[in-house]
């Protein structure tokens, strides 16, 4: 296991995680989401083959009411 | 065209490639239902509301996101990047802002409304990180509308720039206090718009009520950009019919051409024919 920082949480994660495997294990609806690995913004398409290694932060943000 | 056509014909605001129907644009922030919300633009009559981007809730997210009450095909989306204070931030969530729009096929991935703040107390924006962080975004291939303050000569560097629109702001972000300073808006207005009439400025921030709204559009704005003004009002449903008729009553107002001010009356029925005793006129 690894341990990778998700929006400011620790989060304990299968060694072999991508960044599709994590928002699948957080049930996230990466529909309406976006996602950054070390403030990379990682494109969709990339989700799945992006790996997560040991003290990654990773921002999963979505869009909410806003002026 | 007969007379009423012609008194009823506009043109449409462009702002780049977008061309919205309305020239009301509405926030969604602060309403305390999604129901009231969806209500709320519905009944604004807007065709491109903002959003904020904002981090995900991992462990008590309810499964209800705005976007469920949001009709995407109805509706063009312009994310903001509220809550940023330096340009690296800003440009970090616009980007963010455009993943999502685009995954989710909005017309809205395209733009974004820029916000580089300066100060938590007054949310007036950062005019040197503000005009740095829209030739970065430009040069990513966004289209920029940048909130701003009043001060015509930041307006005139950030049309410079190559921003799409300029938003000079009213008044204090949700301060409610209307157009405070009606003169350097027409400065920015004859700055922006002296070689170039269709250039887009659009008020963003400081409407408190409707005749805010009328107040900008009359002063010759393209638009008006607003969110605490329907969403915190006694009636935010009522509201947003009052501003979308300000908006509509405003922009008449300002093609039909106001009188100009006076300081004496100017009686409206005729002296002559007159069969009562008259003062003698004054010098």
């Amino acid at each position: 296991m690894i341990s990778v920082i998700v929006n400011g949480e620790i989060f304990r994660v299968p060694n072999d995680s991508t960044m599709s495997t994590l928002l699948e294990r957080l049930k996230i609806n990466s529909r309406y989401c976006a996602v950054e690995q070390n403030r990379e913004l990682i494109p969709r398409e990339q989700h799945a083959q992006t790996p997560l290694a040991e003290g990654d932060a990773v921002e999963i943000v979505t869009l909410v009411g806003g002026g | 065209m007969t007379a009423v056509d012609n008194a009823t014909s506009d043109s449409t605001v462009r702002l780049g490639t977008h061309q919205p129907k309305s020239r009301l644009i509405v926030g969604t922030g602060k309403y305390s239902t999604f129901e009231l919300m969806s209500e709320c633009l519905r009944l604004s009559g807007a065709d491109v509301v903002t959003v904020a981007v904002r981090r995900e809730r991992l462990v008590d997210a309810d499964g209800r996101n705005i976007l469920d009450f949001i009709d995407l095909d109805k509706f063009t989306i312009l994310p903001n990047t509220a809550g940023c204070f330096t340009a690296d931030d800003a440009i970090r969530v616009a980007r963010l802002g455009r993943e999502i729009l685009r995954g989710l096929e909005n017309p809205g991935s395209d733009w974004v409304k820029l916000e580089v703040l300066a100060d938590t107390r007054t949310l007036l924006p950062d005019p040197v990180a503000t005009i740095d962080a829209c030739r970065r975004l430009i040069d990513e291939g966004f289209q920029v509308l940048c909130y701003t303050s009043d001060d015509p000569i930041t307006a005139r560097r950030l049309k410079e720039t190559g921003a799409t629109s300029v938003m000079p702001a009213g008044s204090p972000i949700g301060s409610g206090q209307g157009i405070l300073n009606p003169g350097n808006l027409k400065i920015c207005l004859e700055y922006l718009k002296e070689d170039d009439p269709d250039y887009p400025v659009i008020i963003d921030a400081g409407v408190g009520t409707a005749s805010d709204v009328a107040v900008a559009m009359e002063l010759g704005c393209d638009g008006v950009l607003l969110n605490t003004g329907i969403a915190g009002a006694d009636d935010p449903a009522r509201m947003a019919v009052a501003m979308k008729n300000a908006c509509l009553a405003g922009r008449d107002a300002w093609l039909a051409g106001r009188i100009p001010r006076k300081l004496y009356a100017t009686a409206s029925s005729p002296d002559e024919g007159v069969i009562t005793w008259q003062p003698a006129p004054q010098a």
